[in-house]
């Protein structure tokens, strides 16, 4: 962990970040959230200010550890519930474009 | 206008009981309530058709003999955060628009199993992500006390439902104040339970180690009721606890019963009131302790400083779980696809359908939650609000040591104005400063009356809270309270309501 605070966000790095969240964001809306989100991780980086070295982080509110259930089929959807609500299928498949673009 | 609406939930429960009245004729007459205020409330995203069939068969049962339990045949309005088979669920997203789950969450079957009548999907901000229902992609719902201000949120249209008397009963979830908050803003009462108490298995998530679904009503026993009904252990849910709840409408009714706090300690907390609280909030607080005090309560002063960070660290963990949880919206499986002009790729295919299909709040907390879990950052934020969850757990520990429950208000302010917020989505974040400490620490917490505000004559919500487990604390604590401030002011509060069929004028 650094203890430096990090850079503030810059229009390259929103547009860097909805490409990862797979969002088209357009160049209208890259450059408001840029100052939007610069106010808010402003806001939020106080959180460095009480997390000190000694601190242990907790992931969860209530601990549970080791939740099992037997090994054994449970209830599945049937081939059609699980299709009914693809935007597209191919028989008793989900039906996509291409994986890979021509420079691929 | 129907008596039928202003009743609660206990009291339709006693007439459909002693066969009074037939659930049909309860149903019919909520159903008449929605068509008449929900085209200004713009509380429900869909109306089932089923609601009538099903009370007849309830009614049909009960004619019959049929054992039932103490809520069947009574409506409930269900959030559109809940999957249900026989309803679109769309979580007021325009990714979902249409969609009907191919199974019910487990807290719809467990209505379905006692017999309520689902009569609708409540309005909420899309995907649970707001304080103002501002955020559904299908407009937001009125405050009933005013139509031109919010009725809180996520869980607007739900609170809205019910103190509009469109339904007696509602549910809710709760991911930092969107049950409590909301109940606040209404004059109507919600309960976030611990977590773990109520299953989340169908509902869809927000933010996993924060969400909890809960109910909504219009008194503590009501809201008890319907606790009874959809708590306890599911094993579709591998964070549901396995406690061996007891009876929540006892806690309530033995409260009520009493009128006395005698031993009971009521911590105060510190930094969960004073600057940047509404004046006449703050006045409604202080005359609240002033009656636990006078009915044997011992009032203490309780100081939980990391609560401060509380707002930073929710504000990093919610987009951190939601940027994953919402990766499931990949245009292949349900929900909205848009092909790109000229075709692409599977993923240009899922950016686009993501860009149409997310509204402005979620492409917000999406980018910041990966961002905070991008490599070089997460440490600094991600893993720096984690450590604040464990201070702010160290805080409720030391508090529960020395007080019973803890109180503060449910909400900062009052109702604000629709629009007031929505382009400034910090301070629309600092509304719910008094709610997020209970789900970052997993404790149970609601939100009830307590009393309508000097200047603006909206009202105003206490919020009690009890060390995890202990959620029959608060409904013991709750309905006491609840009856000392009815007994104080000669009135319910629910009973000065624009909408309740007794009002004479009073706000429109």
């Amino acid at each position: 962990m650094t203890d430096s605070t990090p850079s503030p966000l810059d229009a390259v790095q929103v547009a860097h970040l909805a490409n990862l969240a797979r969002i088209a964001l357009t160049p209208e809306e890259t450059e408001k959230l840029t100052g939007e989100l610069g106010v808010i991780i402003e806001s939020i980086a106080k959180v460095s200010e009480v997390a000190t070295p000694d601190v242990p982080a907790t992931s969860h509110p209530i601990r549970l550890t080791n939740v099992f259930r037997p090994d054994v089929p449970g209830e599945t959807l049937t081939v059609e519930e699980a299709l009914s609500g693809a935007p597209e299928r191919d028989g008793d498949r989900f039906k996509v474009s291409a994986i890979l673009g021509e420079e691929q | 206008m129907s008596e039928l609406i202003a009743l609660t939930a206990a009291a339709l429960s006693e007439k459909l009981a002693s066969r009074e009245v037939s659930s049909v004729e309860v149903t019919q007459a909520h159903l008449d309530r929605i068509a008449a205020v929900d085209g200004d409330i713009h509380a429900f995203l869909h109306v089932s058709e089923n609601a009538l069939a099903t009370a007849a068969e309830v009614d049909g049962a009960r004619k019959l003999g049929a054992k039932l339990n103490p809520l069947a045949g009574v409506p409930v309005a269900i959030k559109d955060v809940l999957c249900t088979l026989d309803m679109p669920s769309t979580a007021g997203s325009r990714i979902l628009e249409g969609w009907v789950p191919p199974y019910d969450a487990t807290v719809v079957s467990k209505l379905r199993a006692a017999k309520l009548i689902p009569l609708g999907k409540t309005n909420m901000d899309e995907f649970a992500m707001g304080s103002s229902t501002e955020h559904s992609a299908f407009g937001p719902t009125h405050n009933p006390w005013d139509l031109e201000r919010i009725p809180g949120g996520s869980g607007g249209g739900s609170a809205a439902a019910v103190a509009a008397f469109e339904a007696p009963l509602a549910l809710g979830s709760d991911t930092g104040g969107s049950i409590r908050q909301p109940a606040a803003v209404t004059g109507t009462v919600g309960m976030k339970p611990t977590y773990g108490g109520v299953s989340r298995y169908g509902a869809i998530a927000l933010a996993s180690s924060l969400d909890q679904v809960g109910p909504v009503s219009r008194t503590v026993l009501d809201a008890a009721l319907l606790h009874d009904v959809i708590g306890g252990h599911d094993p579709h849910d591998s964070t549901s606890l396995t406690d061996d709840w007891p009876s929540f409408a006892e806690a309530a009714r033995t409260g009520a019963a009493s009128g006395s706090l005698k031993g009971v300690r009521v911590g105060v907390v510190k930094e969960l009131g004073g600057e940047g609280f509404q004046a006449g909030v703050s006045e409604r607080f202080a005359e609240a302790l002033e009656v636990m005090a006078a009915a044997g309560a011992e009032i203490v002063e309780v100081s939980a400083p990391s609560f401060t960070y509380a707002v930073a660290a929710y504000y990093l963990i919610l987009p951190a779980e939601a940027s994953s949880n919402l990766a499931k919206f990949d245009s292949v499986r349900f929900g909205l696809r848009v092909n790109p002009k000229g075709g692409g790729t599977v993923e240009d295919v899922m950016a686009a359908t993501r860009e149409a299909g997310f509204g402005p709040e979620v492409k917000r907390r999406i980018i910041l939650g990966t961002y905070a879990l991008s490599a070089g950052y997460y440490d600094a934020y991600y893993g720096s609000a984690q450590k604040v969850r464990t201070l702010i757990q160290r805080d409720f520990a030391s508090a529960f040591e020395k007080a019973d429950v803890l109180v503060s208000p449910a909400a900062p302010t009052t109702a604000f104005k629709l629009g007031e917020k929505l382009e400034d989505p910090l301070s629309m974040y600092l509304n719910d400063v008094t709610t997020i400490p209970a789900n970052l620490a997993g404790v149970p917490g609601m939100g009830l009356p307590m009393g309508l505000a000097a200047e603006d004559g909206l009202p105003t919500g206490i919020q009690i809270m009890a060390p995890a487990h202990e959620d029959a604390r608060i409904y013991n604590v709750g309905a006491t309270l609840e009856a000392l401030l009815e007994q104080s002011w000669g009135h319910t509060l629910m009973s000065r309501a624009p909408g309740h069929p007794s009002a004479e004028g009073g706000k429109k």
